[in-house]
């Protein structure tokens, strides 16, 4: 018997609760391979694309653009065309009918992040699934583990992920005890010890790529693989004007210039992104957190550490990812001898957000 | 962060968070503590409405209680502040305040021009404005624009409960005299707070939401009115971006000018009385510097030019509404010259 794909309002990051249809990117009676964008869809923080979960044929479009829904609503429906529109119409009621905005937010509000001391400051994380292996993504520079949010979920469907806000970021304390890449690699293994995990996969983006690879030269056993997405420490160019200007603007304005940045296609960034952004600078000791990573980080207008090198002996898997348009970390970086790379089109900084799709496709572990 | 607090807890951390972080910072006002020097139970009220409620269990002798004298008690706090200390002294009511402007128009807001720099006045007065409280015509205006009228003051005018502790915290950390205006009726409002403090820049204007089609400016409590109206106005295809100023003083003309070279149209909303209110200045302001962006007249959205009315049904006519709102965007809208 031929299946009915349902497509819905996906749930991006713990604070989603509705999204608006933005465009159908396919139309009804087009043929639907899995995976394919069937329609874009934007939250109140970033657009993205909906894609196919099965084959089939665009056989309803039942959200029209403009419309906000809830996490879960029904947008349309791909079938087979020898499945019959009575079935279809029987498949329409019974979702709705069953449909309770709100539930699934309910049932996972329980399980929000989470803080753990470690090394003698909170680290904030969100845990996400309890299979398979287990996996740390570390975000980048003034970034949070929300960055992650069109990644999180799809990852945890096979694994156990968490998602770690660095000393100075997101809801963990602001202190920095120690700015230097080593510094973050203690806090990245503490956090491990105190969670009593043994071995782990690193995903890291940008300056978080870093950190996961100074992990993996540690030359222990614990990390089983390492994941680089737009990594810093794979090279000297920056763009150093960025980073400075993101430490130290409070800006609306200049903020969301800055922000826009990261992306290929600056009309992802909303309101809200740069707002979120805003309200993480304004907190106490965010400043001074950031002021002490750049020093560490920058030498002059270049990346201090550059790490490939010492890369090249490494006996581990190791993944690079990279933006084509990344106009923060250039993408000739990803050229790393011995690693399995991919530069994915029309994508920049923010890959994982830009192209969530292509990378939730090539993080397999 | 997904805490949410109410606007009057949000004040209340605001200051135990500074209280905390500095040991100037001390609090004055009536019934601030709440029996203080009686015999009865301490910490009994923490003002009228109980903003400052559990500060003295905390603080102790830092959180008094004053007499029922405003130009003393106000007075007393512009002098601890050229001193050194930074009180935050609630004056209970704004519509109160003409007891002391001596105190706060030529005292406190001319120190440190007229001292030539040397003088800092680091004080906030806390004032609660705003009608809808059916509290008449005594306790319910929203006085503000007298304040921005006054070179040498800073006026901070929080619409929501996450702008309110930012804003008072840096409120607090400013070195010149700071009203800060609370509005009643915005006191049970909850939003997400952080539980880490943050401080908001003053004179930085908060966009609520983004739109092309009109530019609708509002204060205090308007920018939820506003907010609202703009809501209605989607659904039929308008798409309006509200600005908060959050300060009045200083202003942030930018934020308000490249909107409205954006949009082309304006309305400000505003509760305060109509003549030589901040809809009139900031009505004013876009005349003379966006004149050429302009495709339709400012409209301005505030009461009749009469005291805040008693009656509850006169009073719920005289407060503008998203009603009144969405007719004057509209009516922007269709304006052809």
């Amino acid at each position: 018997m031929s299946l009915i794909y349902p497509v819905t309002i996906p749930k991006w990051g713990l604070s989603m609760k509705e999204g608006k249809v933005n465009r159908w990117l396919a139309k009804i009676g087009d043929s639907i391979q899995v995976g394919a964008e069937v329609v874009a869809v934007e939250s109140d923080k970033i657009a993205g694309v909906i894609e196919a979960t099965g084959a089939g044929v665009l056989r309803r479009q039942i959200a029209k653009e403009d419309d906000v829904l809830p996490v879960g609503a029904l947008l349309g429906l791909i079938a087979d065309n020898e499945v019959a529109d009575s079935d279809i119409d029987a498949f329409v009621a019974e979702f709705q009918s069953r449909f309770i905005p709100g539930q699934t937010e309910e049932a996972e509000s329980a399980a929000g992040p989470e803080t753990l001391k470690v090394l003698g400051r909170n680290i904030s994380y969100l845990r996400r699934g309890d299979s398979g292996e287990v996996i740390f993504l570390i975000h980048g520079f003034a970034g949070d583990k929300n960055n992650w949010l069109f990644n999180h979920e799809v990852l945890a469907a096979t694994n156990t992920v968490y998602a770690l806000d660095l000393p100075g970021h997101g809801n963990s304390d602001k202190a920095i005890d120690d700015p230097s890449l080593e510094g973050f690699v203690r806090v990245i293994f503490g956090f491990a010890d105190a969670l009593k995990i043994g071995q782990l996969h690193l995903v890291g983006h940008s300056f978080g790529g870093a950190t996961s690879l100074a992990a993996a030269l540690q030359g222990t056993d614990r990390i089983k693989s390492v994941t680089v997405i737009s990594s810093a420490a794979l090279g000297k160019e920056i763009d150093a004007q960025y980073v400075r200007g993101l430490t130290r603007t409070n800006s609306r304005k200049e903020l969301k210039a800055l922000v826009g940045r990261l992306f290929a296609n600056e009309g992802l960034v909303t309101r809200q992104l740069v707002e979120d952004l805003l309200r993480f600078k304004r907190l106490d000791g965010v400043q001074a957190a950031l002021e002490s990573i750049l020093s560490a980080f920058l030498d002059g207008d270049q990346q201090r550490v550059v790490l490939s090198e010492k890369l090249a002996n490494l006996a581990k898997p190791i993944r690079v990812i990279w933006g084509e348009k990344d106009r923060i970390i250039p993408a000739s970086h990803a050229a790393l001898a011995g690693a399995d790379v991919h530069i994915l089109p029309n994508a920049g900084h923010m890959v994982q957000m830009e192209a969530a799709n292509e990378v939730n496709k090539l993080l397999q572990f | 962060m997904a805490r949410k607090i109410s606007f009057k807890q949000a004040v209340n951390e605001a200051i135990a968070q500074e209280m905390r972080r500095d040991e100037t910072v001390i609090v004055m006002g009536e019934d601030n503590v709440g029996g203080m020097g009686s015999d009865g139970e301490r910490d009994a009220w923490g003002g009228v409405l109980g903003v400052t409620k559990g500060l003295y269990g905390k603080f102790g002798d830092r959180v008094m209680d004053t007499p029922i004298s405003e130009s003393a008690f106000i007075g007393a706090a512009i002098g601890a502040a050229a001193c050194g200390l930074r009180p935050v002294v609630e004056l209970m009511f704004v519509d109160f305040m003409g007891v002391c402007f001596d105190q706060i128009f030529n005292q406190a807001a001319k120190f440190r021009y007229m001292f030539g720099g040397k003088a800092v006045t680091p004080v906030v007065v806390r004032t609660m404005i705003g009608a809808g409280f059916r509290a008449a015509a005594q306790h319910s205006q929203c006085l503000y624009s007298l304040f921005t009228h006054i070179p040498g003051l800073k006026c901070v005018i929080p619409s929501s409960p996450y702008d309110a502790k930012g804003l008072l915290i840096q409120s607090i950390r400013d070195n010149d005299p700071v009203i800060f205006f609370e509005h009643k009726l915005l006191y049970g409002l909850e939003s997400e707070v952080p539980e880490e403090s943050y401080a908001i820049p003053l004179g930085e204007a908060n966009i609520v939401r983004e739109g092309d089609d009109l530019t609708i400016v509002a204060i205090a409590r308007m920018v939820h009115m506003a907010h609202q109206a703009a809501e209605e106005l989607v659904k039929e295809g308008i798409h309006a971006e509200v600005i908060d100023p959050r300060t009045t003083s200083p202003l942030d003309e930018d934020t308000i000018l490249e909107s409205v070279a954006k949009t082309g149209r304006l309305v400000v909303v505003d509760e305060s009385h109509p003549r030589c209110n901040m809809a009139a200045d900031i009505a004013a302001l876009v005349a003379q510097k966006a004149f050429g962006d302009l495709k339709a007249p400012v409209t301005t959205v505030s009461g009749p030019h009469v005291p805040v009315p008693f009656s509850d049904a006169l009073e719920d006519l005289y407060i503008p509404n998203p009603a009144k709102v969405k007719d004057a965007a509209i009516e922007v809208l269709r304006y052809a010259k």
